[in-house]
């Protein structure tokens, strides 16, 4: 393993979208982020601001219209087909026919895994998202968050050192939501994977990431990216979401996203 | 929390409701069997015109045996033609969805045979395979059943979800790997769909096929020779027989259909 490879490295990259008759959207215009191993990354921004469209062009589920991209040193292609990454999407997408253990290993038995070998590392997914006693329960007897977890689980079934997340916990209720966000922290911590994490909630951002990119729309670009690193997994528990550096950390992402200062830290709405 | 429960819908929950669904309709058939007894007889309707219930009641008790012999040799016909036809249109289905030209080709074939009353097609297929043989019928049923199994097929082979498409390029899938993990699964629900619509179509198109030759001993023979010898209630006795048979069809294809779609009710 090399560890000096960035996880992700996007370089100038630019995305234009043909439009009818000649009209064309630019989602992305030269974007630079580079994503260390194991850091956590969150992409902010209005709709439209093409944070989806680069998360989609670093899974390789799109390709650039200018710009260079590399996944832990080679193209997003190749790093695609070798499965360096695990992705989850804003739809948790399991498949409804199959149980929370076929999904998890789908991708497993996919790539050829054997039958002991799969049941061993579902049984751990299943643990690490604490769901072990709906292994054998399809996906529409499970709630919304539950769903997402089982999603998670599967993103992270081969073990990937990146993981690409578009918005996963945006259709969920605020509570679970939370929930969530204290499972993630908890996993990334012990699979020491990378992630890029798209969202539009300033908090869940601060609270998750260790550097913020806040991005503007008409062209997506980058316009700010913000150190938030409010330490280690240890300390982000619910307490951290009073504290006052959490706080500072939504204001300065939120100004960044508005271009103008907000007055004082008190009053911020944490939604 | 009712994440442990199968959702059952709630229409067989409401006692009153279901209540309902069971006898209401068994009250309407009964009131209507004994208007047509009362009407028969009241106004002295000569037998050979409109028999009674009664008397088809006892032709059907009388010629049980034989009702039963005529339903399972119209309904072997029609189970074959229903699979060989399911088969047909399925893979049909399945190349048109990977090759789109190939559903280009065949759309005006696929419409023509929509259109055709295809019972129409028996006496030539008796002559072709010969008026002893029980082919021509199950030839009958099977293109009766290619169509609907086909468009419904190929209706749900491309029902599959943008987030699906998206997870098999991320694992890299190949194209078989895809069809078998997602996009026939997708298209599974719909299959039964045509299935079920197939299953009666079978039934009635294999029944019709015997007006038109080929051997006795089935159903839609049966009733023609019936009613040729003015044997009405005999006639009526065996019509009761193909209705009883297009229902054990259609369950049978609607219990598989909900078999497999129960766990589909939200993605």
């Amino acid at each position: 393993m090399n560890d000096i490879k960035p996880a992700v490295e996007v370089r100038a990259v630019s995305r234009t979208f043909g439009g009818r008759k000649g009209a064309s959207v630019t989602a992305l215009e030269s974007v630079d982020l580079s994503v260390a191993p194991g850091e956590f990354v969150s992409l902010i921004g209005p709709s439209g601001c093409g944070k989806s469209t680069l998360l989609r062009l670093i899974a390789d589920l799109d390709t650039p219209t200018s710009g260079e991209l590399s996944v832990f040193g080679k193209p997003a292609r190749q790093a695609r087909v070798d499965q360096d990454y695990g992705i989850a999407f804003q739809q948790a997408g399991l498949l409804p026919w199959k149980t929370v253990t076929g999904n998890i290993e789908l991708p497993l038995a996919l790539h050829g895994a054997g039958r002991s070998e799969r049941r061993a590392r579902v049984s751990e997914l299943l643990e690490l998202i604490g769901l072990t006693d709906f292994a054998g329960h399809y996906p529409d007897q499970l709630s919304g968050g539950m769903q997402q977890r089982v999603a998670i689980a599967r993103a992270l079934a081969e073990s990937p050192k990146l993981l690409l997340m578009d918005e996963p916990f945006g259709a969920l209720d605020e509570m679970t939501r939370e929930r969530m966000q204290n499972e993630l922290v908890r996993i990334c911590a012990e699979t020491q994977a990378a992630v890029v994490f798209v969202t539009h909630s300033i908090p869940e951002a601060v609270f998750l990431s260790d550097r913020v990119v806040v991005m503007s729309p008409r062209p997506g670009r980058i316009t700010d990216v913000i150190d938030v690193s409010l330490g280690g997994p240890a300390e982000r528990d619910d307490s951290l979401r009073e504290d006052e550096a959490f706080f500072r950390g939504v204001a300065k992402v939120r100004e960044a996203l508005h271009g103008v200062p907000v007055a004082g830290a008190r009053g911020v709405d944490t939604r | 929390m009712s994440a442990t429960t199968a959702t059952i819908p709630e229409r067989a929950l409401a006692r009153g409701s279901a209540y309902r669904t069971v006898v209401a309709p068994i009250v309407l058939g009964v009131a209507m069997l004994g208007l047509w007894q009362g009407v028969v007889d009241g106004f002295g309707i000569e037998q050979y015109i409109v028999p009674t219930p009664t008397d088809i009641w006892h032709e059907i008790t009388d010629n049980l045996g034989s009702i039963v012999d005529g339903s399972v040799s119209t309904g072997l016909n029609a189970l074959i033609g229903l699979v060989v036809g399911a088969l047909v249109g399925i893979l049909g289905a399945i190349i048109a969805g990977v090759w789109r030209i190939f559903d280009t080709i065949v759309a005006p074939l696929v419409a023509a045979l929509a259109v055709m009353p295809i019972v129409a097609l028996a006496p030539v297929l008796y002559t072709m395979y010969g008026a002893d043989k029980e082919t021509a019928r199950q030839i009958v049923a099977a293109v009766a059943v290619i169509v609907p199994v086909y468009i419904n097929t190929l209706r749900g082979l491309r029902q599959v979800r943008p987030v699906h498409r998206d997870l098999m390029r991320v694992y890299a899938a190949s194209a078989r790997q895809q069809q078998l993990a997602v996009t026939l699964p997708t298209a599974a629900p719909y299959v039964f769909t045509g299935l079920r619509v197939a299953s009666s179509l079978a039934v009635i198109s294999a029944l019709i096929a015997e007006y038109f030759g080929g051997p006795i001993g089935g159903l839609g023979k049966s009733i023609t020779s019936s009613a040729a010898s003015s044997n009405y209630a005999l006639a009526w006795a065996y019509v009761f027989g193909a209705i009883v048979l297009g229902l054990v069809f259609y369950c049978a294809a609607l219990a598989v259909e909900m078999f497999f779609t129960r766990h589909r009710s939200t993605p």
